[in-house]
């Protein structure tokens, strides 16, 4: 026959194509092109009808054209064309044009779907096909419109062949992957579960990723495919290789079949009907004996296959997390694979351990394999599959094998590629804090982690150093030694040297005694590496430099003329140049004792979940890490209150009393609402240390006249600037030389407007009495001559104060005299041992005396401080009330809701209970309340009221005598600015005594 | 400064590879290949940035010539060198094509290390090389001739040796224009400008000292108004129609032209090389002799048809005939049929090129000439309208467009007794098109 042997060749398409291929260059092939859909035009123009062969040859060359990147815009209609024909070439020809080249063209479509209506309608078996593959391939919203629920019919009607079922199982697959909105839910769903019962092996290989699908979407329609799955799964994997002729693959029975099946077992629950529980075991356990065998064929196919479905069947087990047997089982089965020759192998066994160590049954299984583990991550030469490994190592990283997989991470960092170590970074910082023991393996860890990759080791990682050597004084010297000793290479990483400067500037007095270290070796190693750090780091280490001005006195000299030198006093960068101005005032005017307030150690930070992990999470994204982690997370959490607990130091229960907030402070030391100018609060500048740089907030500013040098945190700034412009009203400022001197002098010289300048002045001075009332530390009097400055401690009924006076003159104090004057009432139910005081106080000089005080029995006065000088010819006496007052001596209690209303409703005498309403003096915000009441010395007890914006403390104040249980209650009233308060104690002095304290403060 | 430079055939396999810096790298190479010759996208640009790294190339029939550079270099240096190498190429062995490049490879190794040296362009004149890289082998130098050709390299005046002579003092001087012209449907100018080149070709005997006057406006509003006639209308080479003067936008001369003398006193005075040269390139843009005019008019009869006629006119001296007169109307994309009808001359429609050429072997000055053709359209689902690209046209006439008339050319040599009268000139003007189009 002739149309045939012409339709097999088609000779001028074989023509065009090899011309194409001939032309020697682009142009060339763009002539022939044209040359060639000219002609074709020519052809189309309709004044002859073409026959179905030349048609087809046409269309095919258009196709060819189109796919050699040119724009096709014409032949649509003859493609069209030929789906009716009766051949079955011209008929693919057509299809293929269409689903290559047919965009959403709305009158096309209409022909296009007519003749696969009338194709799908014939009852020609590859005609139906070619329909449902046309659909498929083209798969958009139109055809999904058209066909939605014609293709399920075809699916699941009796009389339909094998291999259109097959495609339309495909078919229907794409169209609901693409508009899943448009397939219709009914009741042949039911009929396709049972496709998975169906002779045909492929019309179910065809169905059970339709399944799969539909079941990830709505999983209860298709719960009974489960049994069924199980059902076909195990006859698959029972029966003889030979069985399923066609669908062995070299010696594997339907391995994808078995594959997809446990794919669509992994997203439901394992059964609860026990005999198919157990169907489904045998199922597992004969796969996996089956690795065990000798494998049937050296061919790679083969083992490919079997491990495919092994590896799914894993993944399964993993999914169930119900066997211990079958988990162990796979755990060992990877465990071989893990020094398996293929790469592949190697690495898919390692991800599928990963997500095994997470499960408590094969946890310790999995961790058996630590040494092959690691010697792969040693000896591996495949990038991904040491990241594989490094994941493992992680996951199956607990408290016994910590040390050693930690040191051999880090061992691995060295030779690590550059691409994962921030990774492993991150990796060894989370396990080296997670899992410590001791903090000083931690210390060197981290330490040793900065000297291998600095490069890698981000701020989140340096910052937890820091932060967990500041919570936790046990660590602290052994981590000033270490850094120490590791400044001293020559070449060091500028990590280290941030690290170092801020532990250094802490804590270096702690190594100061040894003459290796002494301050000014320590001070040297810091400033030898200065000039080779960046801004930030220099920033840092100007501030330990202040902080070193304080820890040691001796080599004040030398620091300032450090901070003196034009490469300071003058950096072109305004932050360095801020802070060199400002702290070498600060070192030039203050006195010791200010100094030693203002640059006081850092408070214990805030427990808060590590900022690492969360880096790591992010750098993950939702990957396999974080997975990990949350499952992980519960079985971890006894690790980590261990952790936290272990030393007994205050951090656990900083989550129920946060340190004091540096802006808390500074808002409650803000003046009532007088004219009055208002001395400088700087007890409150003297509550906050200096920062040398806030590890979370660092945001250099610029220099303007009258902001103060402790930047580094924003907030509280403009009050203290607002307090600072207050004070300048004040006309005894002396004249200013420069701004930051200026600024100083407004902090520090400012007066108390009553306080003595000339002679005796007898009366009490009690200015800052109650400023002293929820808070230990402070300035408690200041004059012209004499700033003294407080600073104390209580532990139940035992409390001891620091005082310090500054000779803010330059000439000396003599006769220099304190006393402590105790009124009747009070020299009874207080005992006030005070040590002598030097008689000589020097200009600019600073003198502490100790004052140990014992609480007899509860007391309402405070006792007063008389103190007396000779100060050029004159005698100086001042008294001043010490802030001694009853809520020193509580100790929090915390309690629950209902244990505290219990005890609320003893204490209901009328004595007991005073209750006081009262005008806010200051701005009612709640957490400078919060802190207040804190501060007094409650517990402040969350959610045990029911309205969320009163607050309920609860305290016992000890005396020697008596222990008096305190309950109190405060309720604001924004409206009206107005505070009730109520407290109840069992002694009816002391709920008169505190409530008057307490409601002097807001 | 060029970094390195490579030729490639068509297919982007590399016939010549000269690496003048280190910073270029083998992979350079691949880079042009991948990005510029087998690009997806055509690319049009001659400038490419990959990586960093900066490809000039220019394009001679299949043969692409790429110069590589880190540098921030100045690109008109570059392109300059290439087609000076082109030339120098040229000059050696023809035309470039990939057969002579791989039969000359040597030759062309040995040309790329004498005219570039670590990436600077040195003497590039033919004249000057032909001497020392010959193709034939060379007969053992005498001394003084390897000193000689070492001094005239070296010396001041490198692109003439000392001692020609010939019989028959004679020399040659083309002035070949191209004109470039965009013109709107009305017949409205849109741009036109006119780039030109002198050629000359001189065979004259030993030093001669040579003196090439035109009709530089400048020169002529000077020379008319300080009232110095010692050349002024003597004109014995150009015709003395047309402008009186033209004014030059901008001009860039041969190394030998005295640059000083021209800053100072606007006359070109120089030495000439032996044999061939390009002495001065120059552009204008203002009264500018059109030689032809097209007049389109195209009628869309639906959607499946298209009328187009399209006149030409010719406007210049009727005595004058131009040459290779080639009409190119572009056709859209759809057609599936042309009918043309032309009164002279041929026409074609070139399916391949999406166009109707029409040629005319010569014409007349102050003529007309037409041609219709009727296209038949495919009806298409595409929306997109037919873009209408302009009407092209390439003619060769004998005049220069842009009315540059040659003064004079005089030739002084003190030593040998020959005077400016025994030299035989010969003066040739051509005018070609550029892109010269019209929009319809």
């Amino acid at each position: 026959m002739p149309a045939v042997s012409k339709g097999d060749g088609m000779r001028g398409l074989a023509v065009f194509i090899s011309d194409i291929r001939n032309c020697k260059s682009k142009e060339a092939e763009i002539k022939r092109i044209n040359k060639e859909l000219a002609n074709i035009r020519s052809k189309f123009k309709g004044d002859k009808a073409l026959d179905g062969y030349s048609k087809k040859k046409y269309v095919c060359k258009l196709l060819f054209i189109f796919l050699l990147g040119h724009d096709i815009d014409f032949g649509h209609m003859e493609a069209v064309n030929l789906l009716s024909s009766n051949k079955y070439t011209e008929k693919q020809i057509g299809y293929l044009f269409i689903s290559v080249l047919v965009n959403s063209n709305s009158d096309l479509i209409r022909l296009i779907n007519n003749a696969i209506k009338n194709d799908l309608s014939s009852r020609n078996p590859t005609y139906m096909n070619l329909a449902l593959h046309c659909i498929a391939n083209v798969g958009s919203r139109e055809m999904a419109e058209a066909f939605a629920s014609e293709v399920p019919r075809i699916l699941v009607a009796g009389d339909t062949m094998d291999s259109v079922k097959q495609s339309a199982a495909l078919c229907l697959l794409r169209l609901n992957r693409t508009c899943p909105d448009l397939v219709p839910m009914g009741e042949w769903t039911s009929r396709v579960v049972h496709l998975l019962n169906d002779q045909h092996l492929g019309v179910v290989t065809a169905a059970t990723s339709l399944i799969s699908t539909l079941a990830q979407k709505n999983p209860d329609d298709f719960k009974t495919s489960v049994s069924l799955a199980v059902a076909r799964l195990s006859r698959i994997v029972t029966s003889a290789s030979t069985d399923l002729q066609d669908y062995t693959y070299y010696f594997v029975a339907a391995p994808w079949l078995s594959v997809k099946l446990l794919r669509l077992l992994q997203c439901y629950p394992p059964p609860e009907d026990g005999a198919i529980r157990g169907r489904l075991t045998e199922c597992l356990e004969t796969i996996l004996n089956k690795a065990q065998e000798p494998p049937k064929s050296k061919k790679v196919q083969h083992s490919n296959a079997k491990n495919a479905v092994l590896f799914e069947a894993i993944s399964l087990i993993i999914h169930h997390d119900s066997e211990p047997t079958l988990l162990v089982r796979a755990c060992n089965q990877l465990g071989q694979f893990l020094q398996h020759r293929e790469t592949n192998l190697r690495y898919l066994a390692l991800e599928s351990m990963c997500t095994l160590a997470s499960s408590e049954f094969s946890h310790e299984a999995v961790k058996t394999h630590i040494e092959t583990v690691i010697n792969s991550l040693k000896t591996e030469r495949d990038v991904s599959v040491r990241q594989r490994a490094v994941d493992l190592l992680y996951a199956m990283c607990d408290r016994s094998n910590a040390k050693q997989i930690v040191t051999e991470m880090l061992s691995y960092l060295e030779t690590a590629d550059y691409s994962i170590r921030e990774e492993i970074v991150l990796k060894v910082a989370i396990l080296a804090e997670k899992y410590a023991v001791d903090y000083t393996w931690y210390v060197d860890t981290i330490l040793n982690l900065i000297r291998i990759a600095g490069d890698y080791v981000s701020e989140e990682v340096w910052y937890r150093v820091i932060q967990i050597v500041i919570n936790r004084d046990d660590v602290q010297g052994y981590a000033a030694k270490t850094v120490f000793e590791a400044l001293q290479a020559p070449a060091c990483h500028e990590n280290l040297v941030k690290v170092g400067g801020y532990i250094l500037g802490e804590f270096g007095n702690l190594i100061a005694g040894d003459p290796r270290s002494s301050p000014l070796v320590q001070f040297h190693l810091l400033h030898s590496k200065f000039h080779l750090c960046s801004v930030p780091t220099r920033a840092l280490l100007l501030s330990a430099y202040v902080k070193f001005i304080n820890l040691f006195p001796e080599v004040k000299g030398t620091i300032q003329e450090v901070l003196r030198s034009d490469s300071q006093l003058r950096n072109a960068d305004v932050e360095l140049q801020q802070r060199a101005v400002e702290y070498l005032r600060l070192s030039c005017i203050a006195t010791t004792d200010i100094l030693a307030t203002v640059l006081e150690e850092m408070p214990p930070f805030p427990e808060r979940e590590s900022s690492i992990l969360a880096k790591l999470k992010k750098k993950k994204g939702s990957g396999t890490v974080s997975d990990i982690e949350d499952s992980r997370k519960e079985r971890n959490v006894n690790a980590n209150a261990n952790v936290n607990g272990s030393s007994d130091h205050t951090i656990t229960n900083t989550s129920a009393k946060p340190p004091p907030s540096f802006a808390c402070d500074l808002l409650a030391t803000a003046p009532p609402p007088t004219n009055r100018p208002r001395p400088i609060p700087s007890s409150s500048m003297l509550h906050t240390p200096l920062t040398p740089l806030s590890p979370k907030a660092y945001t250099p500013q610029p220099v303007t006249p009258t902001v103060p040098f402790y930047q580094v945190t924003s907030s509280p700034s403009s009050d203290l600037l607002g307090l600072g412009n207050s004070s300048a009203v004040n006309s005894a400022s002396p004249p200013t030389s420069s701004h930051a001197a200026s600024l100083l002098v407004d902090v520090f010289s400012e007066s108390l407007p009553v306080a003595a300048l000339g002679s005796a002045s007898a009366h009490v001075i009690e200015e800052n009495f109650s400023r002293f009332v929820c808070k230990n530390n402070g300035v408690l009097f200041e004059s012209q001559l004499l700033q003294i400055g407080l600073k104390s401690e209580f532990r139940q009924n035992l409390g001891r104060m620091y005082i310090f006076y500054g000779n803010k003159t330059s000439t000396q104090f003599l006769n220099f005299s304190s006393s402590v004057v105790c009124p009747e009432p009070l020299s009874s139910q207080l005992n006030i041992h005070m040590k002598a005081a030097d008689p000589v106080l020097d200009g600019g000089a600073q003198l502490q005396q100790i004052l140990n005080i014992e609480c007899i029995s509860d007391f309402v006065e405070a006792p007063v401080l008389n103190i007396q000088f000779r100060y050029g010819g004159s005698t100086q006496n001042i008294s001043v009330r010490l802030p001694v007052t009853l809520n020193k001596f509580f100790q929090p209690t915390e309690m629950t809701s209902q244990d505290f209303f219990q005890r609320w409703k003893q204490l209901s005498a009328p004595q007991q209970e005073v209750q006081k309403i009262f005008k806010a003096k200051h701005s009612m915000d709640t957490e400078i309340t919060k802190a207040k009441i804190i501060g007094f010395g409650t517990a402040l007890l969350d959610g045990v009221d029911p309205n969320p914006s009163n607050f309920v403390g609860a305290g016992v104040i000890h005396t020697k005598t008596i222990q008096v249980g305190c309950l109190l209650r405060l309720e604001p009233n924004t409206q009206a600015q107005m505070y009730r308060l109520t407290l109840r104690t069992s002694r009816e002095s002391v709920t008169q005594r505190l409530s008057n304290l307490l409601s002097d403060q807001f | 400064m060029i970094g390195g430079l490579f030729i490639y055939n068509h297919k982007g396999e590399v016939l010549i590879s000269r690496v003048y810096r280190d910073d270029i790298g083998r992979n350079a190479v691949d880079a042009f290949r991948v990005n510029v010759i087998h690009a997806r996208q055509q690319v049009r640009s001659p400038v490419t940035n990959i990586a960093r790294t900066s490809f000039f190339h220019v394009k001679r029939s299949n043969i692409w010539l790429a110069a590589v550079t880190k540098q921030n270099v100045n690109a008109a240096m570059v392109f300059e060198f290439l087609y000076k190498m082109c030339d120098v190429m040229t000059a050696y062995f023809g035309k470039i094509s990939e057969e002579n490049i791989k039969n000359n490879f040597v030759l062309i190794y040995e040309l790329l290390d004498e005219i570039l040296d670590f990436g600077y362009p040195q003497n590039s004149e033919t004249g000057a090389l032909k001497t020392f890289i010959t193709q034939q082998g060379i007969k053992s130098q005498t001394k003084e001739e390897q000193s000689q050709i070492t001094s005239q390299v070296t010396g001041q005046i490198g692109w003439r040796r000392e001692g020609i002579k010939y019989r028959r003092n004679e020399l040659f001087l083309d002035v070949l224009e191209s004109v470039n012209l965009l013109m709107s449907p009305q017949g409205q100018v849109l741009s036109a400008h006119v780039s030109g080149r002198v050629v000359m070709k001189s065979y004259l005997s030993g030093m001669p000292e040579c003196k090439f006057g035109m009709n530089d406006k400048i020169v002529i509003d000077k020379q008319g108004k300080g009232g110095t006639t010692d050349d002024a209308g003597k004109s014995e080479l150009g015709g003395s129609s047309g402008k009186q003067s033209i004014a030059i936008d901008d001009c860039t001369f041969h190394q030998c032209v005295r640059l000083s003398k021209f800053d100072s006193e606007r006359s070109i005075s120089f030495i000439p090389p032996d044999g061939e040269y390009e002495l001065m390139r120059y552009r204008t843009t203002k009264d500018i002799i059109l030689p032809f005019r097209v007049i389109p008019l195209v009628r869309e009869v639906g959607r499946t048809k298209l009328e187009v006629k399209v006149v030409i006119k010719s406007n210049f001296k009727p005595s004058l005939l131009a040459q290779k007169i080639e009409v190119r109307i572009p056709t859209p994309l759809n057609t599936s049929g042309v009918q043309v009808i032309c009164m002279k001359g041929k026409a074609k429609y070139k399916a391949s090129e999406n166009a109707i050429v029409w040629k005319i072997k010569r014409m007349a000055g102050m003529k007309e000439s037409q041609i219709s053709a009727e296209i038949e359209l495919l009806p298409t689902n595409d929306k997109k309208k037919w873009a209408r690209p302009p009407i092209s046209m390439n003619f060769e006439v004998p005049f220069a467009p842009s009315g540059l008339k040659v003064r004079y050319l005089k030739v002084f040599e003190p030593k040998l007794n020959y005077s400016d009268h025994d030299v035989i000139k010969w003066v040739r003007y051509i005018g070609r098109s550029g892109i010269y189009e019209t929009r319809c």
